[in-house]
């Protein structure tokens, strides 16, 4: 473990005693951005500024924050600033330390990101699970409200920002960014049809601006050292720096910060340890539990950007790595993702609804010996028939890496059915005989 | 019987809206939030069918409601703070129990069957009586991966050995603490990574009202995620 220079940004100060306080954060250089943001530069400067810095959404999609934020119209309406901490994607553990350790970082962004869309009020979707984060991020509010930072006239700049911690209460689809925002209005947390796009109709039907954590803590960072310094780490495309959160089989789980565009070996055998000893890598999700695995062979050896990550038929996603290694069965495996995909689908979209629960009671089959080679036809199909036929894309983060466990484990699977089947058939010659001629109108055999 | 008026709405022996909720406590006691007027009456057609409970027949705590109308005041509109309010009125009834949701309506200004309808969507709010105190052991992918099934197995098992009551065990959905898997959130807690005989502690823990697993819990001084880059000075967990 002697290469990797890693920049780190966000996580630069993440040990430091007390970073969660105002005074410590402040000492550290923290809301000198927000101070400059806010009283030395026009709320265009601002947003050019974020443009030019090319910070992409670190939430999934990856989309220019710059771009996203150009498309909120100008003018005096009410606009929306929605910061997207929902994160419950499986595998992604990245804004919890973001929050839980230097709160004030998300605050100063969610400051700037309001100022440069022009917006007055400003809401931080935390999910309900992260009670403690969720308390420290409040008390996180209330220091930069005392301070002047939040409120009315701040810094005696003319500009106002509400902010407010919303708590959700445990539902996967409430990270979708309309069920987020219906989720925020008060209703069940339904994806909405797009267009119109949360830029022109959101919040309340207002112009509303949704970022991940991650994107909004970086927007101090471009602030503050300026978009050149910003643009010199990362990528061709890919700017900037990204905390990669490596779980699964591997010796040292943990978020790790990386410059986007490094190998992914480098992340996965040096800063998490690798796999444990004795074990090789069979697979790993490079985006989360949503992205379609890849091998190890295929994978280990491309560079960790979003670019990169979709032209190996992946994506980079919240930028979560987990690593299965070859002692680990993937029927179990992916019997557990459908499980979870079943269970908080909203029901909206009858792809997604029927799709997650069939393809449960199908992979049950192949688990239990009970289906035939068909049934991995038909789980394929199932698997396509989802993909991009909903609202939201909840049944394609299941249909994608469970489609691409099929085409690139295909023996694994049959294995799996065959051996499962032939226990079955080999407990039932065991079977005394009296027990069966018992029950003879229990079926065919 | 009834005849439809000129501006449309078909008016019969409807009962007005505070004669209807005289059978409210009633109602209550037997548990059956029914505030629909009955089949024999007819629908006004231009009104919302449903009641909304007025403050001065539900008794609402006044802690309940100050903060309640304190999470009210916080959105440009009031119906955003329903999960703030189901989540409080939870804490103060330990579930989602009928009064617990006329109290909330009461004081929201919305009917029951729309609390319910965010109640049962969203998985943390417990319409039925779960338990007090929760264990939700995270048996998601990565969780998965490290054997937590056989860590949530052995809490149940343990749970029932003490005869532990009162609280809500479940298999729960990544937590976002896969640096600590497997791991389990023991009310808001967070706590491993764990091993299977973790489990009689955990239990005993929340039977005594005790903090699980001291010093392995995520906001424990001595329980640090591994830093970017830095190598950790020694093996991360002791197993």
């Amino acid at each position: 473990m002697t290469t990797a220079p890693t920049p780190m940004r966000l996580l630069k100060d993440i040990d430091e005693p007390g970073l969660a306080t105002r005074e410590v954060y402040e000492r550290l250089g923290g809301y000198a951005a927000m101070r400059r943001a806010v009283t030395e530069m026009e709320p265009d400067e601002v947003l050019s500024d974020i443009s030019e810095s090319d910070v992409r959404g670190r939430g999934g999609a990856g989309f220019a924050m710059g771009k996203k934020a150009g498309f909120i119209p100008k003018g005096d309406m009410d606009k929306y600033l929605v910061c997207n901490a929902d994160e419950s994607e499986p595998g992604a553990f990245k804004d919890r330390v973001l929050i839980q350790r230097n709160p004030h970082l998300l605050v100063e962004g969610c400051i700037i990101g309001a100022r440069a869309i022009g917006a007055n009020k400003a809401f931080i979707y935390i999910r309900g699970e992260y009670e403690l984060q969720g308390d420290i991020l409040e008390a996180a509010v209330a220091e930069a409200y005392a301070a002047g930072y939040l409120g009315r006239d701040i810094l005696d700049a003319g500009f106002d920002l509400d902010l407010v911690v919303h708590r959700g209460a445990g539902a996967y689809i409430c990270g979708e960014e309309t069920g987020l925002l219906d989720s925020l209005e008060g209703k069940r947390g339904n994806p909405r049809l797009k267009p119109p796009f949360p830029a022109n109709a959101g919040l309340y039907q207002g112009p509303t601006l949704i970022n991940n954590v991650e994107t909004l803590c970086n927007v101090p960072l471009v602030i503050g050292m300026g978009v050149e310094a910003y643009r010199e780490v990362g990528s061709d495309q890919s700017k900037g720096t990204k905390v990669v959160s490596v779980s699964g089989n591997v010796k040292r789980p943990g978020n790790y910060e990386v410059a986007l565009g490094t190998p992914i070996r480098e992340i996965v055998y040096e800063l998490a340890g690798g796999p444990l000893e004795g074990r090789e890598i069979k697979c790993f999700f490079p985006g989360g539990s949503s992205a379609p695995v890849l091998t190890g062979d295929e994978g280990l050896d491309l560079a960790y950007d979003f670019e990169t990550m979709a032209a190996a038929g992946s994506m980079l996603g919240s930028g979560s790595i987990i690593v299965v290694d070859d002692a680990q069965p993937l029927v179990p495996l992916a019997l557990r993702l459908a499980h979870f995909y079943r269970h908080e689908s909203c029901g909206k979209c009858t792809p997604c609804r029927e799709g997650t629960n069939w393809t449960v009671k199908m992979l049950e089959r192949v688990d239990s010996g009970e289906a035939t080679p068909m049934d991995l036809e038909l789980l394929q199909q199932v698997q396509t028939n989802i993909e991009g036929n909903c609202l939201c894309v909840l049944g394609d983060s299941m249909a994608m890496p469970i489609g691409s466990m099929l085409v690139k484990f295909r023996a694994e699977f049959e294995q799996h059915a065959e051996r499962a089947r032939m226990r079955n058939d080999a407990a039932l010659v065991e079977q005394p005989a009296p027990e069966l001629a018992a029950t003879p109108q229990v079926g065919p055999a | 019987m009834s005849a439809r008026q000129p501006n449309g709405s078909i008016r019969g022996e409807r009962p007005l809206v505070a004669d209807r909720l005289v059978g409210l406590d009633h109602q209550i006691a037997s548990g059956k939030p029914s505030v629909a007027g009955g089949w024999d009456l007819p629908a006004d057609l231009d009104k919302d069918p449903a009641v909304i409970p007025q403050l001065a027949d539900v008794r609402v705590p006044p802690e309940l409601k100050a903060d309640i109308e304190y999470r009210m005041s916080l959105y440009p509109d009031a119906r955003s703070a329903v999960i703030p309010a189901l989540r409080a009125a939870q804490r103060h009834h330990g579930y989602l129990s009928t009064p617990a949701m006329l109290q909330v309506a009461a004081v929201m200004k919305v009917t029951p069957a729309y609390l319910s309808s965010i109640a049962s969507f969203y998985d943390m709010l417990n319409e039925e009586p779960r338990g007090r105190h929760y264990v939700y052991v995270c048996t998601s992918v990565s969780c998965h991966l490290s054997n937590a099934k056989a860590v949530y197995e052995a809490i149940v098992e343990a749970a029932e050995e003490a005869e532990l009551g009162d609280t809500d065990i479940r298999e729960f959905e990544c937590l976002g603490a896969c640096d600590m898997q497997p791991m389990a959130s023991v009310d808001g807690r967070y706590v491993g990574p764990l091993d299977v005989s973790d489990a009689p502690a955990i239990v005993a823990a929340v039977r005594e009202g005790r903090k699980p697993l001291p010093g392995r819990g995520l906001e424990d001084s001595d329980h640090m995620p591994p830093g970017a880059g830095d190598p950790p000075p020694q093996e991360e967990a002791p197993q």
